[in-house]
């Protein structure tokens, strides 16, 4: 009836997952009775649940992204506390814990936070930007939210029923295979991410078609912001390789399910394919992940110098030209099988030509702080922060694809800290730059400034303290993924490394308190505006938070930089606010417990199939086939917005504008 | 230093390396002189294959040091002196297009790359692990199989095997063939060297060096299970009279490694304490590539058949 699942898939003799499942199961259940004590459940169904409002959708991305970088940042802070005490000894964490942690937080923090961050801010932003109402699918933009939201309970679940993988963050063959890893880990792993995977494709052929079919009038792509320019690079990235990882994911799962032979050991099988296919997906991963957060610091460094952006053409073709090479580059992943010098050189010479294009992005924000205004916001902060991390990652990135000197590093804690050093100083840097910069649009009130900035420095020196240890150690020959050794001057650097991480600890604690604090304090930062940073782009020239139609009357878009231009026409004729339009109704496309409902029944589809609980499979899927038909057909897809609402939304805007602007000249 | 820089760039055929400016590689070797208080393994090479491949690594960190530190500096000297209350810097809003500075802009990263482009083509190849080394010596033959989770280096012209112990002559030229008899493994001694992947079914090739007698520690580079950090091992460099006493005495003492000792060998242990074979069925690593033997049958059961079960669930 229950396939292999029974009471012993709880794992009772283990007190650190139980403990932490329990006490996590009893936040959520608090949580949850709260909730309905209070009455929230019917705001909380209808107002974001069931919305495929792009701007509700971003939020609740971020917020994924953000409880989940919780879960991976403890796995972390176990790693470095079992490390710190695995010389000459067995630590806390036995091989088979430990392993599952560091597969967990590798996984966690590509596909769980890193990817909902990102995507988050896309979603949140684009159409903004675009001078759009939404994206061009909102319900399936819904969908995608949930599947990956489905992805992430399915991976927290495996703590507490069953184990997670315990193979690395990436299910290399044959260790992945029945023979060398039987129990259901890796399954959870496969079908965590198929879900959440599919649920990426959709987000990016959702994006792909919004930037490319839905702009604003004028908008040519020439005059698209820099931010639409790389979440367009994104999502083709993520349109062109997504598939890779699920075709890949799925040729893994038959070899475990249905006793095929693509990578096994035995019968023909092939591994080293898989290391190809993984890898043709993994290295346009990365590039899906840091081409957003390259657009976030493009905007944030133009505005707060005060400047266009330097060799705005540039930036594009150098954005586009990253999104092309990313996928010639897989090789560099293995340059130690023995390929070759021929294959081995071609591959290492494409991965260095990616550099020219990341260098010029480089030159061209440091050009354009050149003759800037530059206020340093905490925004600012990430971005100069960045920028100098960003460098370093950079160039051991090409140290590493250079093959010889890969000889000695791969898998290294060299590796370890290059890959850290761009995704933190790169993406992670990236997302919280965004997220300082565009909270006041979401919500209305700023950030906390003081806190934004301690948190800053925390993470920055933390990242220090934490990485650079790890360089040393790859210098010193330590390889990654070590649950305990005896190497004497390893364990000095570890120990740093141990503080480095509590240092980031820090500026994380910092940022709990920054949100809690700006929310208690929301009215003295109320923002009403809809314009704190003086910015350039069209998603300031409507109100914080903007209404579910974004723009009372779509925008006519003149030149690159829209919003600015209109305030400077606005200063020189002395005006500030333009004349009245003519309202019309807007038509809004209607709420859909589609994406919950798909997701509940892939929660049930995925589980089942792990546990191999076969009727319940057929439950899941079937349930899953009726919402679809149940969406499709639907009889009243949108509701319409009435003149009047319009008009009372937009009047408030602007007369809350033309109270804020009016006495004084804009700067 | 010096004349140890000029030999490797002999071993690695690299003339870029000579194109480095002075300071620069002194400034380097400085460096890596205070960083060498702390054992760093890898740019301490006992042969010369980490001799090559370090100076890759260090002729490459310095020409990207070269453009590497000026933006690090330009950036945070851009953001300190355009700060918006430094009255003194200029204010620039319409700098936004230069293309004299986009040229220098995209030929400086394009050039950086183009250089060391070249030296990455050129060592790709001459350091390719495959590549044999130059020397007078004949190369000792060695056939390297990683289990789980224990490495079983076997000597077929001697015909001995040892376990989780890798002893050598100094000075002589090594041959390694590397296989695995279950998961992937790397097989990484980093004072002698490149890694390479030990891979069920393939043979890949691995030249090194022990330039001088001595202790240097190996592990494997690849995770491959709960056991992977136990497969550390030492190899042993000793001078060739002496490595001949170790192979007459391995011949003297021990088990043989014939079939039935290899089914063994292939249960899963960890942290396998280091022995010896006195004697090697002939053909036993061809056996392993050519998959006349079985691979690990991982933590599951044998069946009655000697098949691997396919789960124990």
């Amino acid at each position: 009836m229950w396939g292999k699942l029974s009471l012993q898939a709880i794992p009772l003799d283990q007190p650190i997952p139980l403990v932490s499942g329990a006490a996590v199961i009893v936040a959520l259940g608090a949580l949850l009775i709260w909730i309905t004590v209070k009455g929230y459940v019917p705001y909380l169904w209808r107002e974001w649940i069931t919305s495929v409002d792009h701007k509700r959708i971003g939020i609740m991305y971020f917020v994924l992204g953000l409880v989940m970088l919780l879960r991976g940042f403890i796995d972390a802070l176990m790693m470095r506390s079992q490390q710190a005490l695995a010389f000459h000894a067995a630590g806390y964490l036995p091989p088979e814990h430990y392993d599952q942690i560091f597969s967990a937080h590798g996984t966690i923090m590509i596909f769980f936070v890193a990817m909902p961050l990102v995507i988050g801010l896309m979603n949140f932003v684009v159409p903004l930007q675009l001078g759009v109402r939404d994206v061009a699918f909102p319900t399936l933009n819904s969908v995608g939210l949930w599947l990956t939201a489905a992805g992430a309970l399915l991976v927290n679940v495996s703590l507490v029923v069953g184990e997670f993988a315990r193979v690395g963050w990436l299910p290399f063959p044959p260790l992945s295979e029945l023979t060398y890893s039987p129990g259901v880990g890796v399954d959870y792993y496969l079908w965590s991410l198929q879900i959440s995977g599919i649920g990426t494709l959709m987000t990016g052929i959702n994006m792909v078609t919004t930037i490319l079919k839905m702009r604003a009038p004028g908008m040519s792509y020439m005059r698209m912001p820099i931010f639409c320019w790389t979440s367009l690079a994104s999502s083709l990235l993520i349109v062109a390789a997504f598939p890779i990882l699920t075709a890949t994911l799925a040729m893994l799962l038959l070899d475990r399910y249905a006793d095929f032979h693509f990578f096994t050991n035995a019968a023909g099988g092939n591994p080293m394919m898989f290391m190809n296919l993984i890898w043709a997906w993994g290295h346009p991963e990365v590039y899906i992940l840091i081409l957003p957060a390259f657009g976030v610091f493009s905007e944030v460094v133009a505005t707060f110098s005060g400047k266009s952006l330097f060799g705005r053409r540039s930036m594009i073709i150098a954005t586009m030209a990253i999104c092309i090479l990313s996928f010639s580059v897989w090789l560099h992943h293995f340059f130690t099988m023995g390929a070759g010098g021929d294959v081995n050189g071609f591959f290492g010479i494409a991965s260095m030509i990616i550099a020219v294009p990341t260098g010029v992005k480089i030159f061209n924000w440091l050009f354009t702080m050149y003759g800037g205004r530059i206020r340093f916001d905490s925004a600012m902060l990430w971005a100069v922060g960045f920028m100098v991390t960003f460098v370093i990652g950079g160039m051991t990135g090409v140290l590493l694809a250079s093959p010889a000197a890969d000889f000695m590093l791969h898998n290294s804690l060299f590796l370890v800290a290059h890959f850290h050093n761009t995704i933190i100083g790169g993406v992670v840097f990236g997302v919280f730059a965004g997220y300082t910069y565009w909270f006041p649009k979401a919500f209305g009130f700023r950030l906390n400034e003081a806190l934004g900035k301690a948190a800053f420095w925390c993470w920055l020196v933390g990242f220090y303290v934490a990485f650079m240890p790890l360089y040393v150690l790859g210098l010193e020959g330590m390889t990654r993924r070590m649950q305990h050794y005896d190497r004497p001057e390893w364990h000095p650097w570890v120990l740093v490394a141990g503080v480095g991480a509590l240092i980031i600890l820090g500026g994380i604690v910092l940022q709990i308190a920054q949100l809690v604090s700006s929310i208690r304090n929301r009215e003295r930062l109320r923002e009403p505006t809809g314009d704190p940073w003086n910015a350039r782009t069209l998603e300031w020239a409507t109100a914080s938070p903007p209404p579910a139609f974004n723009f009372a009357v779509l925008p006519t878009v003149t030149s690159e930089e829209p919003y600015w231009d209109s305030k400077s026409r606005a200063r020189e004729a002395g005006r500030w606010v333009s004349e009245e339009p003519r309202y019309q109704p807007i038509e809004m496309p209607r709420n859909s417990a589609t994406g919950f409902v798909t997701a509940f029944f892939a929660v049930v589809t995925g589980f089942s199939l792990i546990w191999h609980i076969w009727w319940l499979v057929i439950v899941g899927l079937v349930g899953a086939y009726v919402t679809f038909v149940f969406f499709a057909w639907r009889d009243i897809a949108e509701t319409e917005i009435s003149a009047e609402e319009v008009a009372r939304l937009d009047r408030a805007n602007r007369e809350a504008r033309a109270a804020a602007f009016a006495p004084q000249a804009l700067p | 230093m010096r004349r140890r820089a000029r030999e490797i760039s002999i071993v690695t055929g690299q003339k870029g390396a000579r194109r480095i400016p002075r300071p620069v590689r002194w400034s380097l070797i400085a460096a890596t002189a205070a960083l060498s208080g702390c054992h760093l393994a890898v740019l301490s090479p006992a042969g010369p294959v980490a001799a090559g491949d370090r100076i890759i690594l260090l002729d490459s960190a310095a020409i990207m040091l070269v453009i590497g530190i000026p933006t690090i500096v330009a950036t945070v000297a851009f953001a300190w002196w355009f700060r918006a209350s430094n009255a003194r810097a200029r204010y620039l809003p319409s700098f936004a297009y230069s293309g004299r500075l986009e040229l220098i802009v995209w030929s400086i990263p394009a050039l950086v790359v183009f250089f060391l482009g070249g030296i990455a083509w050129i060592s790709a190849h001459t350091l390719d692990p495959a590549q044999p080394l130059e020397s007078s010596v004949r190369p000792l033959e060695l056939d390297v199989v990683s289990l789980d989770w224990k490495w079983l280096f076997i000597y077929p012209e001697q015909s001995v095997a040892s376990v989780n112990r890798l002893v050598v002559p100094a000075g002589v030229p090594l041959h390694l063939r590397v296989t695995s008899a279950s998961v992937f493994n790397v097989f990484f001694v980093p004072q002698l060297g490149s890694e390479i992947y030990s891979m069920y079914g393939m043979a890949t090739q691995l030249n090194l060096q022990a330039d001088h007698p001595g202790v240097y520690f190996g592990l494997s580079a690849q995770f491959s299970g709960d056991g992977f950090p136990g497969m550390s091992f030492n190899v042993d460099a000793l001078p060739p009279v002496q490595f001949d006493q170790w192979v007459a005495a391995t011949r003297a003492a021990g088990s043989a490694l014939n079939g039935a000792s290899y089914q063994k060998l292939l249960e899963q242990s960890a942290n396998v304490r280091p022995y010896t074979y006195r004697e090697v069925q002939p053909g036993l690593f061809d056996a392993i590539v050519r998959q006349k033997l079985p691979p690990g049958h991982g933590p599951g059961p044998l069946t009655a058949t000697g098949e691997p079960a396919r789960s124990d669930r």
